[in-house]
Order: structure tokens, then C-alpha cells, then sequence
């Protein structure tokens, strides 16, 4: 078994060519030009510099991209950019009101519920998304519907207990999103 | 300015933070996105680049053609070994503080591939996007060579490696007769262990950012345990004076040893942006996290012999891990099974064999997270036999002093660990026969394994600066890569000067800061909280002198060890009335500011006399489909004796995120290579399985009372590492208590126990 | 990831008109495409979004079944009243699968397209028919633990990933096609195609073909089904095996059963033979394993999955037991 023969050169296609895509991000408007193959993530962290939004893998494997889009919770890593024109995109940078923190950054640094930090931003923004879908009730339902979010430090027993707090405050069915 | 390193150190305020649940001090910038890490910051200048990475495990490169990636509008350049500048010649200007013996890989050197995914050219575009397609377009063809990456079918073909690493003793001479006292002891257990190749993956990916300033210099933001290390490191690579380059880790997004190294991303930007004279970002793809360094695959033999009633007469631990062609990593392994027990005939023994692989890398506990489950299942194996409850059986070979070299233990908790941690479990209700026990169609096990750790204690400085405004700065250049330096390092200055928690500021990740070595091994605590606690010693000093000068002093006629410094103020310890506030002394002192730098050192004397370690003892419930053999850890207890806990809240995490490690190299991760093309092939985060939420259920953390006043002056040994070892042997164990399938290959995963249940 | 023209559908009509030109991909909820674009192993030269085309609806039929949207997404699919009610093992399968934001991304269509996980297939440095036809496959006689059992060829040994497709299998649902030739129904088992000598091609779908709906036959063996996963971790991971099982019983006998395996073969794997072996017999772990024994009959392991064909025995009893047992339970 020899690895794969360098396959025959493909056709050298210029880049793509910016095309408008308009976001409303943390409820501001904004309008960018993006080659479309720019995706939503990189859009907010190399466009918007909102680095808040992490990449963990680029592959949907991880969560450490989630964002809410129009109060769903989505990697945003998997879609394009232009693909969600004209819609609303919560980040982290978006949970917070002024000075105060959404209950669930207040539960999470309460219960430690992260290490390294990395994931945390992709871990909140999830926990906000699936507070608003409100299937979970049972700790083990959290801990299924929050599986889609890797912490390789560890902390998911913390994560668990920080959303069950902030669940109990906002009501399984309270919005996730400001 | 060395400071005396004095015994005692314990603090003489009850109620300052240390021992406080604080949590991070950093908290807010994560849970709001305001922690940057290495890929997140820019100039306006900033280019992009993106790795080739290998096709081939072996061999050479015979043809480089970037034509097609070069004629896209918006790449900028492709480097490879055909066109890198001058680099440094010799192997030492390419070694960093945890390089093992040998000759480090040097990237874009030459046309040589030494292992799979090695990175073979550079491409900077413009944007991300289009340095990622355009390195789709690099075209290279390779003259493959037969590879070897097969530590099976190389077990033979090993060498013992001498001290070729930092901190890695090679295993002790053996003691006793132990081929004859094993063959001579009436109960036996002689069995081989695996252990799968395991990549770190933290979850930000490694990345550099170099930042080019107008006047030259640079300012290079790097995943890295060791802002200096990096920082040595490029400075000898690449020929530039220390001043022209800071290197930064603010905020590392997890390393668990991946960081220890500059890896090559680093050299690629720093690459790039010499040559270009202009700001780059260089970040790795996932598939790229498994181009470099990796927990090692290992074989190991343990052969224990015992009396009737348990006392152990035989211990013969014997490992084979694989190390590179170019260096020799070490992790020894089978050290700690010479330390753990006491018995009078052992014989430990070492071996590396050499693939075609990348250097293998420190990984969480390395060595201990491998060596000490063999002795631990083995010690399991052999209560079985011996009809003993397997904590009994490790009762009876308590070592009191640690075998390996006579001496004493600093401090050693072990059986209160193993006490507290049986209690909280309810060991005793345990029935002892396999498949005993069971809900449904579960078949329920308990299993229990000891674990021990390094307390190692390095070098390190620390700078304090404080304001007229009472506000207190504390820097050294170490890192927080999730461990809790930050909040940590902010408590013992907070402690040390009696200030409020918020008045203190600790900065790190940064090569300009006083020295600090790597932050691994679980010795930050340790070593830069002895650095902190020095040199807050002297603000305190300094403070108690400038108050003697005031002249309406309170604290006059009172000697300094009679003055006590809480809530901001000095206070005479005999007469809370008699006080004075910090900034009091600031200002009628006219001080604008107190600044003070200190070096501590390990006690050296104490320690050449005493073993310093951390024990544990680690109980768990799995839950086994006995049709399906799916397995489900249920429950964890896990008992820790550490010295001093500075953040019960912290190190609490930090335990729980090692047990989270332990489920891993327990169950689930494992790296699998085609050994015909000498490449990982899962090498990405659906298929290398590391634990989700729902694997995980609570873990429940308790820290025994350990006193030790001679591993430093915080009495405090550190807790990175010792939550992970043991942890994949309680499992094995509880996973034979369940189904009576005794699994010595890890992971363990459901085929392997299915194999057992037919 | 390539260059790419990026375009909007403003109907069915539209995408299927912009899909003849070669080299075009329909995207919708993008978490298979866009993955395949960045590891270079889908290199379409334009994107055609079909996202906002009015597909995403779960309407009844005449026939008493339910037409499921090809956009609707996973998650409001799974979470459906009348998914949940009617069809629970197809729900169950839903949630099995990805995770949470992935299964509010993912549209029902996107999943029948959803290409293996195959290392090779995602490692373009490395040999891969599916891949790159004629290039060999490097499963066979490589890292195989994940692969088939079933309906392998030499050419090509990959599973099919998904959990709803093998639910919908068992359903017999039917896919509901537009193409440049009009519209037109394949029933499920005719949807995706064994690997033989064209392992490239997973499905019967011709160039230009947008799929617009799937829809469910009125029987959903709501009072006695199930859909089984059996994975290397509790969560977010592909299945080793799965099973969606079916029962219909008289008392203690079995008058219809279904019996659908993921994870096992190039397709949903459904075996009539074994499903004929059902019937007539007491619902019990016998019978379950006389059929069990049937469908893997002809199963075939390599270096590191042999494993999976007492599994998946062991798997088929255990859901079809879980499904006898089970009365309407919807929940997972």
C-alpha cells in the first residue's frame, strides 16, 4: 500500500470575488463584503474581530464555535457567511448587557465550570440555546444535549451544575439570547 | 537577590485567601470572549499562512512545484526547504528547556521526511481562505523509504536510554533476587500491558501570530507553556537579539504538555515574518494537531510474586515505548512501581525502540499516567488470586519510606487517602465476587487503584510592584494554560500582604517578565508561588520599615513577626486597635511605589533527603451492558493528598478534568496508525474520541489534611497531574469486579470486553 | 476549500436549472459539504444555496403519512408532535445523531446525502475509491475498525453514517425527487446503492436531481419500535452499530416486523429474509436471534471489525426486545 500519487494538477480557478453580506451581530447592523467561501466563524473573528467565537477544529467536531443565529444555537464554522444574510447572530460578546453578565457567565464562573477558558465562549453561547429549546430537564439531558460541546480540560461536571443554576434562575423555557 | 529560602513559610493569617475557594480571576475575560489567545490579535499588515503538510512517512522530497499556488492574486510567497534563508547550523541553537537527548527536528530544513504530516512548505496568502487553497495547489512529489511505525513488530530492536531528559531518572538498580523470590513466591501474576498512542488536542489548535512593529521588532503570540522557552528558542534559530522579539501567552486554551515545546507553527510565522518583514498568523488544522508530539505507545510487563497473605516478595516492571530516530523521549515509566510499594526484590527496566514518528511529548503526567495502571491492575489481579480486598492488599505493602532510595517521604497521606476516599465510596459494602453485582441488564463493578506524583519544585523569579494607590502588581513569566496560575499566584501575594483580592494583579505569558521555567510537571505552584511569596515577603519587610519611620506610628516599639497584614492594613497582632492602612505608610512615607524582585529555590538540602510526592487514591463505579459491553462510568471518588490546596475550587477542577483524562486513556482514546503508510488515520476530533459531557458523571474530589513543611514555603505540591494517574486502572478493575473480563489493553473499548463476555 | 461561484435558488425550479452546469452542489445546511470543502476531498466549483426554498415543512399526506421537508432541519424533525407520536423510532434516530447544533443545521435531505466517515475518504493524501476512482481502497487491509460488514466490495468497505436514514429505512419511507426531467419518487431501499465497482456514486440520484421531500407511509410501528445505538462514547460519535427495529404483534407473536442496521454497510442494510424470519413467531429473544442470524448470514469482517458482526447480533435482539417491550415510547 503506497500512499496516493499526487493526483493530476487541478484547473488554478482565481479566488472568488466579495459579494455584500449584511448580519445584524449582537443587534448592530452590519454589512460586509466576503469572498463567499469565507464562513461564519471567520467572518466574526477575522472580519468582525469578535474573537470571542473560538475555533476548535473548523470541522463541526468540537462546539467551540456555537453562535446563535435567529435564537438557535449552530457551529459556526459549517455554514457560510453569505448563507445567513440577513440574519441575527448572537455571540458571546452578545450575552453580556453593559456590566452585567447573562446568569449563565455569572453561573459559570461561580461554579468553575472551565479552565483554559477556550471552550467556554462556545459552551455558554450552547447552554443559551438549549435553555431556550427546553428539552433538557434532568441532569443527564443536559449532559446529552450538551455533548456537542468538547472541554478537553474537563470541566464538564461544573458545566452541568452552572447550567442547572442558571436554568433554575431563567426558567427552562426563559430565552437564551438577550 | 536570592532569597533564603526559610522553613516554615506558613501563614500567619488565618483568614487570608490561600485555602480560600476563590474563583479565577481571569473568569470574566472568558465566560465574555475577552481572553485572547494566540491567533487573536492582528495588525493591519497581517498575512496568512498555512502548512503542507506530508504525504509520506518516509523518504524524500524530489520536486516542489508552487507555480500554480503562486500565479493566484493574493499569495504572497511559498516557502519550503528549496528557499529558506540561513538557518542556524548547530543542535543546540534548536533545543528548548524540554528537548530530550538527540538532534531536534528542524522544519523546512532539507528535503528529508522523517514522519507522517510532517510540515513541508509555508504558503502566505492574503486571507485565510485563500492560503488554505492555495496550499491545495502546492504540487510535490516524494521519493518514499520503507518506514517503521510499528511498535509491535519493533519490540525487539530496543536500546536503554541513559538520563537523556529533565526530570526523568532511569529506573533504579534493582534490589533482592527478584527472578528467583518471584519464581519462589507461592501467588503470581506475570501479564502484559498496552497502551495506545494518545494526542494531546487541546481544544485551541496551535497557532502563532507574529506581529511586525514599525521599528522591527517583533511581538509573537504563541501557544506555549514557556513564553521564555519560545522566546530562546527563536532567538537562536533564527539569529535575532533578545530585545527585538517579546514572546506572549496571555491565555493558552489548554496544552496538558503539547505546549512544553516550541512547535513548528512558531518557526513557520517567525519564518514568514523575517523574511517578509511584515505580520503573519499561522495556525494549525486539526488534522495538523497530530503532526508532532504524542503520549508514546507502550508495552509493559509487570510481574508481581507474593506470599499468602499479600506481603509482596517480587516486583519486575518492565516497559518498551517508542521514541523518534532524531531523539530519545523519556518518561521512564516504571519508576514509581519501585516507589509505591514496599518489597525487597524488584527489578525495573526501561527500553525505547526508534520509529519513524515524530518525537513523542509530555502528556499529563507522563509516565505515571502509563506506568502506574499496569502495577495497578496487576495489583488488583493479584488480590484476586489472593481472595484480599485489593485495598487491603496495597494496606499491607505500605511503603513507609520510599524503597527505591531509602529516604523518607516529605509527607506522604496515602492511607488517609485511601481511608477518606473508601468511606465517601462505601468500599465496604462492596461484594468482592466479579459479576456480582448488577441493576438490569447492567452488570455494576467497583474498582479502586493508588496513584502517585512527582512534587517537583524548579526555579523561578517574581517582580512585585506596589502603588501608592495600595494596588499590588505581581509578574513572573510562567503560564496559565487552564491551571489557575492566574487566581493562584493573585491569592498568595494577596495572602502574603493582606490585601484585598481585587487589589492584586498577577501577569504572565510574557518573555520580558522575571524568569520562570516551563509550566508543567505540576510544579508552577511550587516553584513561582515560592518566587511570589518571596518577594512579597520583602514588600511586607519593606512596608513594616518605611511604617517605622512615620511619626505618628501605631505599630512603634513592635517587632516585625509581631505585626500582621490583613484587610490592606498593618496591625499589631496583640492590639487589633493599633493599625495603619498600606496606603497610610505609602503616602506619609512619600513612596510612590514599592517594587521588588526575588529568586526562590527549592530547599535542595531537604530534598536531597527526602522523596517529595503527591498520592491519591482513585475509587470508581462502571456500569457494563452485559450484551453489549458498552461501558459507562458511574461514579467517581477520587481522594488527594497534595500538601497544602492554595484554591480547593481550582484544584478541585483541576482533579476533575484529570479524572476526565483518566475516562479517556481508560475508554477512548486512541491514535490508530496504518502502518503501511505510517500515518494516523483518525486524525480528527470525530474519530480520536475524547470524552463528552455525557460520558462523564460527577466526580467527587476530596483533598486529605497533608502537612509538609519542607516542600516549600507554602507547604502546597501541586495538582496538574496527580488527578489522572490511576484513574484508567480503577476502571480496568471495576470493569473486571463488573463482568470478570480482565482487559490489560487500553482503551478498553466495548469490542475488547465483548471478546470476554461470549 | 476551492474557488466557488456562490449562488441563491429563488425556487426548486431555479436550483434545478442552475444545477445543470458540472461541477455545482446544492448547499443547505452545509455540515457535510463545507467539511468535505475544507479537508479538499469536495471540490464543487459552485455553490447553489437552497437553504431559503420552502421545503422545510412537515405536512400530512392523503395517504395518512407525513411529508417531511427536505429542508426541514433534523432537530425540528426529530422534535415534530407527529414524528414524536407517530414515527418514534425515526425521532430517536434524529437525536442519536450529531449533536444538538449540528441536528438545528442539518436538513433532512442533506442527511440522505451525507457522505461516509471513512479516514481514507477524508485524508486525500491516501488511497480512497470513493474518492478518487481507481486509486485503491486503504481500508481494506488498513484501520478498518469503523467499516462494513455487509455489502462491501473489494473496491470499497465504508459505511453509510447516518441514524435517520436507517429509521427511514425501516419506514419505508419514499424520497421525493425534482430533476431536470421532472419530478419523480424512489422508494427508500432503491435511494442508496452498495459500492460494487462504483464506490463514488452513493446513491441513485442523477446530475441535477434536488431532492424535495421524503414521505412516511401511515405505519410507524408507534406502539412497538425502537432505534438502538451502540458507539465508542455515550455521545456525539458515529455508530459501531445501530438498529432500528419495528414491531407490529398479535399478543405474544409478531405480525410485521422491521428491521433496519446502520453502521454496518455502504446503505441503511434491511434484509426482507430476515424480516420474513419474524414473522409468525413469538416475540422473543429467539426468534429475534434466529433473524439476527439471518441478516448476518453473509456478514464479513476485516482486520479490526469482526467485532461488529456479534455485536450487531447482540444489538438486533437487544432492540427488538426493547421494541416488543416498548408501548409508544418516544423519548430517548
Amino acid at each position: 500500500m503506497a500512499p496516493l500519487k499526487a493526483s493530476p494538477r487541478p484547473a488554478v480557478v482565481p479566488p472568488p470575488a466579495p459579494i455584500p453580506v449584511t448580519l445584524t451581530v449582537n443587534g448592530v447592523e452590519r454589512t460586509l463584503h466576503l469572498a463567499p467561501w469565507t464562513t461564519l466563524l471567520d467572518a466574526l473573528r477575522l472580519h468582525l474581530e469578535l474573537t470571542g467565537t473560538k475555533k476548535g477544529c473548523d470541522h463541526g467536531q468540537c462546539g467551540a464555535c456555537t453562535v446563535l443565529v435567529d435564537g438557535r444555537r449552530i457551529n459556526a464554522c459549517l455554514t457560510l457567511a453569505a448563507m445567513q444574510d440577513g440574519r441575527k447572530v448572537t455571540t458571546i460578546e452578545g450575552l453580556t448587557t453593559g456590566d452585567s453578565l447573562h446568569p449563565l457567565q455569572d453561573a459559570f464562573i461561580e461554579h468553575d465550570a472551565f479552565q483554559c477558558g477556550y471552550c467556554t465562549p462556545g459552551q455558554i453561547c450552547s447552554a443559551a440555546g438549549l435553555i431556550a429549546e427546553g428539552k433538557a430537564t434532568t441532569d443527564d439531558e443536559i449532559r446529552e444535549l450538551m455533548s456537542g460541546n468538547l472541554c478537553r480540560c474537563g470541566a464538564y461536571p461544573n458545566i452541568v451544575a452552572a447550567i442547572r443554576q442558571a436554568m433554575t434562575i431563567a426558567g427552562p423555557k426563559a430565552e437564551g439570547a438577550p | 537577590m536570592t532569597a533564603i529560602p526559610s522553613i516554615p513559610g506558613f501563614l500567619k493569617e488565618p483568614n487570608g485567601p490561600i485555602g480560600k475557594p476563590v474563583s479565577r480571576v481571569d473568569g470574566r475575560k472568558k465566560v465574555t470572549g475577552d481572553a485572547h489567545y494566540a491567533a487573536e490579535f492582528t495588525l493591519p499588515d497581517l498575512a496568512h499562512g498555512y502548512i503542507v503538510s506530508s504525504a509520506i512517512a518516509r523518504g524524500r522530497i524530489t520536486r516542489i512545484d508552487a507555480s500554480a499556488a503562486l500565479a493566484l492574486p493574493g499569495v504572497i510567497h511559498v516557502f519550503t526547504h528549496e528557499n529558506r534563508p540561513s538557518l542556524a547550523w548547530f543542535d543546540r541553537k534548536w533545543k528548548d528547556d524540554d528537548a530530550p537527548k538527540g538532534s531536534p527536528f528542524r522544519p523546512l530544513y532539507d528535503a528529508e521526511i522523517h514522519h507522517a504530516l510532517q510540515p513541508v512548505a509555508l504558503v502566505i496568502a492574503e486571507s485565510f481562505e485563500l492560503a488554505r487553497y492555495a496550499a491545495r495547489l502546492v504540487h510535490i512529489e516524494y521519493e518514499a523509504a520503507p518506514h517503521q511505525t510499528d511498535l509491535r513488530a519493533n519490540r525487539a530492536n530496543t536500546f536503554t536510554p541513559g538520563k537523556d531528559k529533565g526530570g526523568f531518572e532511569p529506573p533504579p538498580k534493582p534490589r533482592g533476587n527478584p527472578e528467583q523470590a518471584f519464581l519462589d513466591s507461592p501467588v503470581q501474576v506475570d501479564a502484559e500491558f498496552t497502551q495506545a498512542a494518545e494526542y494531546h488536542n487541546p481544544m485551541e489548535m496551535h497557532a502563532t501570530t507574529v506581529l511586525h512593529h514599525d521599528d522591527g521588532t517583533l511581538t509573537v503570540h504563541d501557544k506555549t507553556q514557556g513564553a521564555q522557552n519560545c522566546h530562546t528558542y527563536i532567538c537562536n534559530v533564527f539569529g535575532l537579539s533578545k530585545s527585538a522579539v517579546r514572546v506572549m501567552s496571555p491565555f493558552v486554551g489548554g496544552a496538558f504538555g503539547s505546549g512544553l515545546r516550541p512547535q513548528h507553527q512558531l518557526f513557520m510565522a517567525m519564518l514568514a515574518a523575517t523574511q517578509l518583514k511584515r505580520s503573519i498568523r499561522v495556525e494549525l488544522s486539526r488534522p495538523q494537531m497530530f503532526s508532532f508530539g504524542h503520549r508514546p505507545e507502550t508495552i509493559q510487563r509487570v510481574a508481581l510474586g507474593a506470599e499468602r497473605d499479600g506481603t509482596l516478595r517480587a516486583l519486575i516492571h518492565e516497559a518498551v515505548q517508542e521514541s523518534s530516530q532524531n531523539e530519545n523521549y523519556v518518561e521512564i515509566v516504571v519508576n514509581w512501581s519501585g516507589q509505591q510499594y514496599a518489597c525487597d526484590n524488584v527489578r525495573l527496566d526501561y527500553k525505547l525502540t526508534r520509529l519513524d514518528v515524530h518525537t513523542p511529548l509530555d502528556q499529563r503526567a507522563p509516565g505515571a499516567a502509563t506506568g502506574v495502571p499496569a502495577l495497578e491492575i496487576a495489583m488488583d489481579e493479584l488480590a484476586f488470586k489472593l481472595g484480599m480486598d485489593p485495598l487491603e492488599l496495597r494496606l499491607k505493602n505500605y511503603a513507609e519510606t520510599d524503597p527505591n532510595t531509602g529516604t523518607p517521604f516529605s509527607s506522604k497521606e496515602l492511607r488517609a487517602c485511601f481511608r477518606q476516599g473508601a468511606e465517601r465510596f462505601g468500599w465496604a459494602k462492596r461484594s468482592p465476587a466479579p459479576r456480582s453485582m448488577r441493576e438490569g441488564r447492567e452488570l455494576i463493578g467497583w474498582g479502586m487503584a493508588a496513584g502517585v506524583w512527582d512534587a517537583m519544585q524548579g526555579q523561578a523569579a517574581a517582580k512585585a510592584v506596589l502603588g501608592v494607590d495600595g494596588k499590588l502588581v505581581v509578574s513572573s513569566a510562567t503560564a496559565d494554560i487552564g491551571t489557575g496560575t492566574y487566581t493562584v499566584m493573585t491569592q498568595i501575594a494577596a495572602d502574603v500582604l493582606g490585601l484585598p483580592i481585587e487589589e492584586v494583579t498577577f501577569c504572565l505569558g510574557d518573555s520580558s517578565l522575571p524568569t520562570a521555567p516551563i509550566e508543567g510537571g505540576s510544579w508552577t505552584v511550587s516553584t513561582v508561588g515560592s518566587a511570589v511569596k518571596a518577594v512579597c515577603d520583602r514588600v511586607r519587610s519593606q512596608l513594616f520599615t518605611l511604617a517605622g519611620k512615620l511619626e505618628d506610628n501605631p505599630l512603634k516599639g513592635v517587632a516585625e513577626a509581631d505585626v500582621l497584614f490583613a484587610d490592606g492594613h498593618l496591625i499589631v497582632r496583640d492590639d487589633r486597635s493599633r493599625r495603619l492602612s498600606i496606603t497610610d505608610v505609602m503616602r506619609g512615607s512619600g513612596t510612590l511605589s514599592i517594587e521588588e524582585e526575588a529568586r526562590a529555590l527549592p530547599y535542595l538540602l531537604a530534598r536531597a533527603r527526602h522523596t517529595f510526592a503527591t498520592h491519591s487514591a482513585v475509587f470508581v463505579e462502571v456500569r457494563v451492558d452485559e450484551d453489549l459491553g458498552t461501558i459507562r462510568v458511574a461514579r467517581v471518588v477520587s481522594a488527594i493528598a497534595a500538601g497544602r490546596i492554595i484554591n480547593p475550587k481550582t484544584a478541585r477542577s483541576q482533579i476533575q478534568g484529570a479524572v476526565v483524562w483518566g475516562i479517556g486513556m481508560g475508554l477512548e482514546e486512541e491514535a490508530f496508525t496504518d502502518h503501511r503508510l505510517g500515518r494516523v488515520m483518525n486524525h480528527d476530533y470525530a474519530e480520536y474520541h475524547v470524552p463528552v459531557n455525557a460520558d462523564v458523571p460527577d466526580i467527587d474530589v476530596l483533598f486529605v489534611e497533608e502537612h509538609d513543611d519542607m516542600v516549600n514555603a507554602l507547604g502546597a505540591k501541586g495538582v496538574g497531574e496527580i488527578g489522572i494517574v490511576g484513574v484508567p486502572a480503577a476502571i480496568a478493575n471495576a470493569i473486571h469486579h463488573a463482568t470478570g473480563v480482565r482487559v490489560r489493553d487500553f482503551p478498553i473499548t466495548l469490542d475488547k470486553v465483548l471478546a470476554g463476555l461470549r | 476549500m476551492r474557488s466557488f461561484t456562490y449562488a441563491r435558488a429563488d425556487s426548486a425550479a431555479d436550483a434545478v436549472g442552475r444545477a445543470g452546469a458540472s461541477g455545482t452542489a446544492f448547499v443547505a445546511g452545509g455540515t457535510n459539504l463545507l467539511d468535505l470543502m475544507k479537508a479538499d476531498v469536495a471540490r464543487p466549483g459552485g455553490l447553489i444555496d437552497i437553504s431559503r426554498l420552502p421545503l422545510d415543512r412537515i405536512e400530512e399526506t392523503a395517504g395518512g403519512g407525513l411529508r417531511l421537508g427536505a429542508l426541514a432541519r433534523n432537530a425540528d424533525t426529530a422534535y415534530d408532535e407527529r414524528v414524536q407520536t407517530r414515527y418514534p423510532m425515526l425521532s430517536k434516530a434524529i437525536l442519536a445523531g450529531a449533536s444538538a447544533q449540528l441536528r438545528n443545521m442539518a436538513t433532512n435531505g442533506g442527511n440522505l446525502l451525507q457522505r461516509t466517515r471513512c479516514y481514507y475518504f477524508y485524508d486525500t493524501a491516501t488511497p480512497c475509491n470513493k474518492r478518487e476512482p481507481g486509486s485503491g481502497c486503504g481500508a481494506i487491509g488498513g484501520v478498518n475498525r469503523i467499516h462494513a460488514i455487509l455489502g462491501a466490495s473489494d473496491q470499497c468497505i465504508a459505511v453509510h453514517p447516518s441514524d435517520l436514514c436507517v429509521a427511514l429505512a425501516a419506514l419505508d419511507a419514499v424520497v421525493q425527487v425534482r430533476g431536470p426531467d421532472g419530478e419523480r419518487s424512489i422508494p427508500f431501499a432503491e435511494f442508496h446503492r452498495l459500492p460494487g465497482d462504483r464506490p463514488e456514486i452513493d446513491t441513485t440520484l442523477r446530475p441535477g436531481d434536488l431532492v424535495t421531500s421524503i414521505d412516511l407511509p401511515a405505519k410507524g410501528f408507534a406502539e412497538h419500535s425502537t432505534y438502538l445505538k451502540i458507539r465508542d462514547r455515550a455521545s456525539y460519535a458515529f455508530a459501531l452499530v445501530s438498529v432500528a427495529a419495528g414491531l407490529e404483534l398479535d399478543g405474544g407473536t409478531v405480525r410485521d416486523a422491521r428491521l433496519a442496521l446502520g453502521g454496518v454497510a455502504h446503505k441503511p442494510w434491511r434484509d426482507p429474509e430476515a424480516e420474513a424470519a419474524l414473522i409468525g413467531k413469538p416475540a422473543a429473544p429467539d426468534s429475534f436471534r434466529a433473524a439476527a442470524r439471518v441478516l448476518l448470514r453473509d456478514a464479513k469482517g476485516h482486520e479490526h471489525n469482526s467485532f461488529k458482526i456479534e455485536l450487531a447480533e447482540r444489538a438486533i435482539v437487544r432492540a427488538l426486545s426493547e421494541a416488543a417491550d416498548r408501548k409508544g415510547a418516544s423519548h430517548p
